[in-house]
């Protein structure tokens, strides 16, 4: 139980050996410490059974305690996933099955030597990089919301502390006004990481001035782009920060009540959250009377039921009463009124995050990264068409061209970069052109985009913008709450157009009909959702129009992606006239005779459902 | 042959768990979708009685309960199959071809007005993105999470799937983790 700021610098004092082993810091505890990547992306690659393996052959062959094995946070490296690092060198070995244990018992615990068949090759050179910190993927990182993930353990409580956890929330309890807290944030710079970018601190000074002497403090966990997966990873690898930054927020502006709205979809990140709320209860961290002041401070858990919608942060709200998640308009604002009528500060995961940090090295040190209006850094997560999928922290005003070409590693399978894809279904797609664009707030809305929460999807020239609008689209419709008709109708109708133009029966009109339904839909919608939706057409209308005139006028999809615009072929160098793409073909437009000539698909017959091609044994069917 | 052991419980068990959920949150506010989210993990769906007897319960109209179950994607008002199959479709995994595997789920599964096949073995349904956009095309049956999943590679999960609900429960064979990796790509 910690009950003065001393309880907090013993553990602190205890444990931080430990960390320094792995940050590679004097005063550093003897013996090696293997810390294997819990995240959602490196459990599902059997990191742990490769955690299980490692334990207990630690134990059985006597290696305990000189050798300790600990889960941690997310690396972002998923690419290279199962994630095993060593400490003390930092070594890095990617791609961990559970038949390598024994050789990293034998090689590396009891004699030292690295197992060079598991490092990581640059791909360029080809040269092995034995230790994290020689990694290009992590060199060019600035790790903030992302500093302890990949560094503790997030089921243990005292190992946050001993990287100075729980330190800001002693200091604003024991040393600050409410008013001064306020003050720091404000001068950071800090703004909302989950999409909108609001100053964080105007956010917190309207719910502290606001009347009445219940107010709630929420987190929105309910991340919900398409391709964004950095909540998940912070809450996963990091649970204590954003219940630290809760608290800190709970004294600024009055609230002794916090809630997490997390999606059910995550439970990793749950199991995660309730471990670390009950840990944090055991230590007096949270409860009545924190730290023997007078500030008491308790978390509950919302979890969501699967609805987009409830990102935004009306429905949120609602939906965390027990509630249909139905946006509401606005003004009042949460800040007003929010969670049962009452003021509610509500911020998501990551610019908690990012708050403990700024209490402890001060507003200045914070507002010295990133650019004029957008401070600190941001983290994206790279998926799609990009070799070094995964998770990465970088100053704000980094370019595009070096997050996808130098820390992403480019595209893979020598393939064309199309363009990057942004703010999820709000967002837009950017071409190759505007890739020296400094990714901030307001660069990213000038070319008709917007930041979202950081997901970035690399699109290369295999992938169709027509299909990639309709894709979003639908994904909006499907996500509509119904509640206003320009988002549910409006959008349905830009998704029928759409549909036509992919089938190869648009028109030209269609293209000035998108644009007129996508400038009603957002002027007229409700709330956020609608108001966006129409983004991913409008700004791959104007970067890839000439995409849609090829649907349009030539009956051609360029990418090669829509199904109805293409030809399936045989080629008969490569058919063995195995006869298996006749036998599963439902229109029976494939003919030929086993182990005869090779077969033939008529185009008339052929409903282009492509059950062939997938069967193939030899490749032998392409798309023309 | 498929062992359903919730289907043998009896109802009067499972409404006396139900019972205990609902006394547990009856009187914190705003837990209704806490107590749904409970209720469906009991009897596996939420069939019209049971939304009854919670709004009978909390004292609130059935349609407030409708309401509220219907809006919700994770929530069932129908019978689900054995294997809940959901395959992703964020957008990582829409480019990487995440739209043909589903519909080779439901070509191989025969399945064409609702998401459940005939033998009530597998419910195929898609999802929202579920941040494993590392490891895309992704799905996940139950929650078990496969990665770099392959269309070529429905075949062999269904049959696995198959063997697994033939075989009594206790003495089920052991999975080799990573089994569907193989098809993954080597490292640079």
């Amino acid at each position: 139980m910690i009950n003065r700021l001393s309880d907090l610098e013993h553990i602190r004092k205890e444990r931080l050996p430990d960390l320094n082993a792995r940050r590679g810091e004097s005063g550093a505890a003897p013996g090696l410490q293997v810390l294997v990547c819990s995240g959602t992306g490196c459990t599902s690659s059997a990191g742990r059974q490769v955690y299980e393996a490692l334990a207990q052959e630690i134990t059985s062959r006597g290696l305990s305690p000189r050798v300790r094995v600990f889960t941690t946070g997310c690396f972002g490296f998923c690419k290279m996933g199962p994630l095993v690092v060593i400490h003390p060198g930092q070594v890095l070995y990617c791609r961990v099955g559970v038949d390598d244990v024994p050789e990293l018992i034998e090689r590396h615990f009891k004699n030292g030597e690295v197992v060079e068949r598991l490092l990581y090759r640059e791909p360029a050179s080809k040269e092995s990089k034995p230790h994290l910190h020689d990694v290009h993927f992590f060199q060019a990182q600035q790790r903030v919301a992302l500093r302890n993930c990949g560094l503790i353990n997030p089921e243990d409580i005292t190992e946050y502390i001993a990287l100075d956890g729980y330190f800001a929330l002693a200091e604003v309890l024991l040393n600050r006004t409410p008013e001064q807290v306020i003050e720091t944030i404000k001068q950071s710079g800090l703004r909302g990481r989950g999409g909108g970018g609001f100053p964080t601190g105007r956010k917190w000074e309207a719910a502290a001035a606001a009347p009445g002497p219940v107010k709630y403090v929420v987190c929105n966990a309910d991340e919900g782009d398409p391709g964004a997966f950095m909540d998940r990873s912070i809450l996963e690898g990091d649970p204590h920060s954003v219940l630290e930054a809760m608290a800190i927020a709970g004294y600024a502006v009055g609230a002794a009540e916090g809630y997490i709205y997390v999606r059910a979809e995550y439970p990793i990140a749950v199991r995660r959250l309730e471990r670390a709320i009950r840990q944090a209860r055991e230590q007096g961290l949270l409860g009545r009377r924190i730290l023997d002041t007078g500030f008491s401070f308790d978390i509950d858990l919302r979890l969501g039921a699967g609805a987009f919608v409830c990102g935004e942060e009306t429905a949120l709200l609602r939906s965390a009463e027990g509630l249909r998640g139905e946006p509401r308009p606005r003004p009042p604002y949460p800040a007003q009124c929010g969670l049962w009528g009452k003021p509610t500060l509500l911020n998501n995961v990551e610019t908690y995050a990012n708050v403990p940090v700024i209490i402890r090295r001060g507003a200045d040190w914070f507002a010295s990264l990133g650019t004029e209006t957008s401070k600190g850094t941001k983290v994206f997560s790279l998926a799609g068409k990009i070799v070094n999928t995964g998770l990465i922290e970088v100053p704000m005003g980094t370019t595009l061209r070096t997050i996808v070409f130098d820390i992403g590693g480019g595209i893979p399978g020598g393939k064309k970069f199309k363009a990057v894809q942004t703010g999820g279904p709000s967002g837009g797609c950017i071409p190759e052109r505007y890739l020296d664009t400094p990714v901030d707030y307001d660069s990213l809305r000038r070319i008709g985009s917007m930041m979202g929460s950081g997901g970035l999807i690399v699109m290369d020239e295999t992938d169709c913008m027509v299909d990639i609008a309709k894709f979003y689209l639908q994904f909006s419709q499907d996500e509509s709450c119904g509640q206003c008709t320009p988002c549910r109708v409006g959008v349905r109708r830009m998704a029928e157009i759409l549909e036509r133009i992919t089938a190869g029966q648009g028109e030209m009109s269609d293209l000035d009909e998108l644009e007129e339904l996508a400038r009603e839909v957002m002027d007229a919608s409700l709330c956020g959702l609608g108001q966006t939706a129409p983004n991913p057409v409008l700004s791959t209308l104007k970067y890839f129009r000439s995409e849609y005139e090829a649907h349009i006028r030539d009956k051609r999809c360029p990418a090669g992606v829509c199904r109805a615009l293409l030809d399936y072929v045989i080629d008969e160098e490569k058919c063995i006239a195995c006869g298996l793409c006749a036998k599963n073909c439902v229109a029976h437009a494939i003919t030929g005779e086993k182990k005869g000539r090779p077969y033939f698909i008529d185009r008339q017959k052929c409903l282009k459902c492509g059950a062939c091609l997938a069967r193939c044994p030899r490749e032998a069917i392409y798309t023309a | 042959m498929i062992d359903l052991p919730d289907e043998e419980k009896e109802p009067g068990e499972k409404y006396r768990q139900l019972e205990e959920v609902i006394a547990r949150y009856e009187r914190e506010p705003g837990q209704l979708i806490r107590i749904l989210q409970q209720a469906q993990d009991i009897f596996g769906y939420l069939p019209e009685e049971v939304q009854t007897y919670i709004a009978g319960r909390l004292d609130i109209p059935v349609s407030e309960v409708n309401g509220v179950v219907t809006f919700y994607s994770l929530f069932h008002t129908e019978p689900q199959g054995k294997y809940k199959i959901n395959v992703c479709l964020g957008t990582a995994c829409y480019v990487q071809g995440a739209r043909e595997i589903l519909q080779e789920f439901r070509e191989r599964l025969d399945l064409k007005a609702g998401d459940t096949s005939a033998d009530g073995l597998f419910t195929v349904k898609s999802t929202r993105c579920l941040g494993a956009c590392g490891l895309a095309p992704v799905l996940t049956v139950d929650e078990k999470v496969f990665g770099q999943f392959k269309r070529r590679d429905v075949a062999a999960l269904l049959r696995k799937y198959r063997n697994r609900a033939e075989v009594k429960s206790g003495d089920q064979p052991v999975e080799r983790p990573g089994a569907y990796q193989e098809g993954a790509p080597a490292g640079p």
